[in-house]
C-alpha cells in the first residue's frame, strides 16, 4: 500500500531535488506553506505563488500552482498587477529578506500602505545566498558578511514594525523552529483579507551560520528554541534583532482595513454611479 | 475580432497624439495600465485615469517605473491586455522588464513619449534619442518590434498595432513617440468598432494535464494560459524548457534564444511598415521616420521644385530594421540622407545596409525640429 505525502500535491516533485543546501531552512518554510494552504481551504487553482530573486525566489518555482519567478525585488508589483488583473487569485509573493527589503523595499511600503490583498511571506536568512553571502538590510550589527568582513555597522530593518507602521493588516514573525506555529500563522495570513505579512527567521548554515559560527543548522535550531521569546501582540517597535539576546516572536498584528480593490471600486461607485463599470475577470 | 465598443470614441477629435495614444490604447483592448508620472507622457494616464473606471479597465498610479513595468506584466498573465508609458528617464529603469517581457514572451505595450537626453536632459522638449535604447537597452540578446507615429492620428493607429502586434508574436511592442508628436494637436479620426481589427489572445486549448507553456506553433510562438484557469503552470526570466522549468544549459540557451529571436527575425518582411513616396527612380532617398518625417517632408517637396530626384521612405516600424528595403534601394539610388533628432542612430542601420551607397547623417542634438533647409542642404550636398 502506497501512502502519499501530504505534501507532495503542492509540489512540482519533477524538479526535484531542489538546490537548497543541506540545513537550509528555506524547504522547512515550504513544507510548513503547503499544510497552510491544505489547511486554508484555498483550491490550487485558485493560488498564485510570485517570487523575486535568490535562494527564496526559488520557492515558486517548486509550487504546483501558477507560478510566477519574477525579476530581482519585483515579485510584489508584478503581484500587484496580478492581483488587480485576476482579483478572483490569493496572490502570495514569497521571497527573501534582501530581495524583498533592499532592492524591493520601496514596493513593500507601497503594496502595505495600499493594503493590497495579497500575502507576503519572507525568509529571512539575514543574508543573500544565492549571491554567497554578502550584508542585507535584516543583518544584525556586528555580524559578519561577505561585504562586511569586519562585522556590520549598518542599523538593520526590524520588518514587524516596517510592515505594521506602513499598514500591513496582519503580522507575524516565527523561526523554522516553530514550525506548528508558523504553519498556523501562514494560514492565517492566507486566509487574512488584506496586505498579511509573515517573517520566518531561517538558518544559511552554509554562509552566514559558518562566518558567524553559530554552527551546523542543528545547532541554529538549539539557538532559535533558547533565544526566542514568544510574545503575541507584542509592540512591534520593540522585536528588533540582534546577534544575541531575545528573537521576539508571535502574532503582533491583526487588525482591519479596507483593501486597495475595495477602496477603489467603493469609491468609484461613489463617484460615478452608474457610469462606473468593473473590471470583469 | 473587433474592437470592444465600450472603448471606442468613434469619431472625429481635435486631441493631442498622448490623448490619441490613450483612446488607441483603449479602442486596441487595453483594461490595464500601471504608471508614473513623466512629462512629457503624462496626459496618457492622466486620460486614461479619467476613461477607464467607465470601460472596466485598472489604472495604477506605481510608485515607480521599475513597478509599473513589471505590473504590467502580472496583469497580463492574470488575463489583460496591458501597457506602460513614460519618457526618458522612466524608460531607462524600464530597461529590466522589457528583457523579462521577451524572456518569459509576455505581450505588452511601452510607450515611450522621447524627450532631450541623456538623464534629465530637456524635460518638455523633443527627441528622438532613445532609438538605439529601444533596441538594445535590455541586457543579452533580443529581437523586439517598436513602431514610430508621426501625427495625433497615428499615435492612434499605431498603438492599436502595437497591441495586435503583442500578442500575435507575444513579445512587448514598443511605441516609440516623442514630445512633438505628443503634444501636437490634430484631427484624430476614431473608427467605428467593427471597422478596427483586433488580434485576441493566443489562448491555449491543451488538455489541462497536456499543455506546454513554451512549446511554440509552427511560427515559434506559443500559446498562453493565465493564472486560474488550472494549468497550474510556471515562468521564470530564466533560461527556461518548453515547461517554463529553468534549463540553465548551453544546448538551453541556444535553444530558447534562437527561438526567440526567430519568431521576429523570421517575420521581418511581414513587420515591415514603410511609407514610400516618389522612391522609383529616385537618386536619392530621404530615410525619416517620427516628427522628423513631417519636417523632412518639406525639404523633399523643396529640392524637388529644384528638379532634384528625391523619394522618400519613412519608416512606421523602426524594429525590426527594415533591412531588406534598404539593401534593395541600395542597388538604385546614389544616396541616403537620415535626418533624425539624435546625434545619429538609425543612420548606423541604414549604414549597415547601404552597400556603398552613399549615406548622409543630418543629427540634431534635440529641444526643437530640425530647421527644413539643414535638410534641403544635406540633399543637395550628397546629389553633389
Amino acid at each position: 500500500m502506497s501512502v502519499e505525502n501530504p505534501v507532495e500535491r503542492y509540489l512540482r516533485s519533477d524538479r526535484m531535488p531542489h538546490i537548497w543546501c543541506p540545513g537550509c531552512g528555506i524547504g522547512t518554510t515550504v513544507n510548513c506553506f503547503t499544510r497552510a494552504i491544505d489547511e486554508s481551504g484555498i483550491p490550487m487553482d485558485r493560488l498564485a505563488v510570485v517570487s523575486g530573486i535568490g535562494c527564496t525566489g526559488r520557492v515558486a518555482g517548486y509550487m504546483h500552482v501558477d507560478s510566477f519567478h519574477t525579476t530581482h525585488g519585483r515579485a510584489i508589483p508584478f503581484a500587484t498587477g496580478l492581483k488587480l488583473a485576476a482579483p478572483d487569485m490569493k496572490v502570495v509573493v514569497y521571497s527573501g529578506d534582501g530581495d524583498l527589503f533592499a532592492i524591493g523595499g520601496n514596493h513593500f511600503i507601497h503594496a502595505a500602505r495600499r493594503n493590497l490583498d495579497m500575502t507576503v511571506i519572507c525568509v529571512n536568512n539575514l543574508t543573500y545566498g544565492m549571491t554567497g553571502g554578502q550584508l542585507t538590510p535584516t543583518t544584525p550589527e556586528e555580524a559578519i558578511a561577505s561585504t562586511s568582513p569586519y562585522g556590520n555597522f549598518e542599523h538593520p530593518f526590524n520588518l514587524p514594525y516596517l510592515a505594521e507602521s506602513c499598514g500591513a493588516v496582519y503580522v507575524a514573525r516565527w523561526t523554522t523552529y516553530h514550525v506548528t506555529q508558523m504553519k498556523k500563522a501562514m494560514k492565517e495570513a492566507l486566509l487574512k483579507k488584506g496586505f498579511s505579512f509573515v517573517e520566518v527567521i531561517s538558518p544559511c548554515p552554509t554562509l552566514y551560520g559558518r562566518r558567524n559560527r553559530i554552527g551546523d543548522s542543528l545547532d541554529e535550531m538549539k539557538t532559535y528554541k533558547t533565544r526566542s521569546v514568544i510574545k503575541n501582540g507584542a509592540d512591534t517597535k520593540e522585536v528588533d534583532l540582534g546577534m544575541t539576546g531575545p528573537i521576539v516572536v508571535g502574532k503582533f498584528v491583526d487588525r482591519e482595513r479596507t483593501t486597495y480593490q475595495d477602496a477603489m471600486e467603493a469609491f468609484y461607485s461613489r463617484k460615478l454611479g452608474n457610469r462606473y463599470v468593473r473590471a470583469s475577470q | 475580432m473587433h474592437a470592444d465598443p465600450a472603448g471606442v470614441l468613434t469619431g472625429a477629435h481635435f486631441i493631442d497624439g498622448d490623448h490619441a495614444c490613450c483612446e488607441g490604447a483603449l479602442a486596441g483592448g487595453c483594461r490595464f495600465v500601471a504608471g508614473y508620472p513623466i512629462t512629457p507622457s503624462t496626459e496618457v494616464v492622466e486620460r486614461i485615469a479619467l476613461r477607464f473606471p467607465e470601460v472596466g479597465g485598472v489604472f495604477i498610479q506605481m510608485e515607480d517605473e521599475l513597478a509599473s513595468s513589471i505590473a504590467i506584466a502580472g496583469a497580463v498573465w492574470g488575463g489583460k491586455r496591458a501597457m506602460t508609458v513614460t519618457s526618458g528617464p522612466g524608460f531607462s529603469l524600464m530597461m529590466e522588464h522589457i528583457g523579462f517581457a521577451i524572456m518569459t514572451e509576455t505581450p505588452c505595450v511601452f510607450v515611450n513619449v522621447q524627450r532631450g537626453g541623456p538623464s534629465t536632459g530637456l524635460p518638455t522638449l523633443p527627441a528622438q534619442a532613445d532609438m538605439m535604447q529601444a533596441r538594445w537597452g535590455s541586457h543579452g540578446d533580443y529581437e523586439l518590434i517598436a513602431v514610430c507615429p508621426n501625427s495625433p492620428q497615428e499615435c492612434f493607429d499605431l498603438t492599436i498595432k502595437a497591441f495586435n502586434l503583442a500578442e500575435q508574436y507575444r513579445v512587448p511592442v514598443l511605441v516609440m513617440m516623442d514630445e512633438c508628436v505628443g503634444h501636437m494637436m490634430e484631427r484624430v479620426v476614431i473608427p467605428k468598432p467593427e471597422e478596427i481589427e483586433i488580434f485576441p489572445r493566443r489562448w491555449t486549448k491543451a488538455p489541462l494535464d497536456e499543455y506546454l507553456p513554451f512549446a511554440p506553433g509552427e511560427d515559434l510562438v506559443p500559446d498562453m494560459a493565465r493564472a486560474g484557469q488550472g494549468y497550474r503552470f510556471h515562468m521564470t526570466g530564466l533560461t527556461h524548457n518548453e515547461k517554463g522549468y529553468p534549463d540553465m544549459t548551453v544546448s538551453g540557451q541556444a535553444r530558447l534564444l534562437g527561438r526567440l529571436i526567430d519568431k521576429i527575425k523570421k517575420n521581418a518582411a511581414a513587420l515591415t511598415d514603410v511609407v514610400e513616396d516618389q522612391v522609383d527612380g529616385a537618386e536619392a532617398v530621404v530615410v525619416s521616420y517620427g516628427i522628423t518625417s513631417r519636417v523632412a517632408q518639406k525639404a523633399v517637396q523643396a529640392v524637388r521644385a529644384k528638379g532634384l530626384r528625391v523619394g522618400s521612405l519613412r519608416l512606421r516600424t523602426v524594429w525590426p530594421f527594415p533591412e531588406h528595403l534598404i539593401r534593395d534601394l541600395a542597388t538604385k539610388v546614389k544616396a541616403f540622407i537620415v535626418p533624425e533628432l539624435n546625434l545619429g542612430q538609425m543612420v548606423r542601420e541604414v549604414e549597415r545596409c547601404a552597400q556603398g551607397a552613399r549615406v548622409v547623417s543630418v543629427p540634431h542634438a534635440g529641444g526643437t525640429v530640425h530647421d527644413p533647409a539643414i535638410i534641403v542642404q544635406a540633399i543637395t550636398e550628397a546629389l553633389r
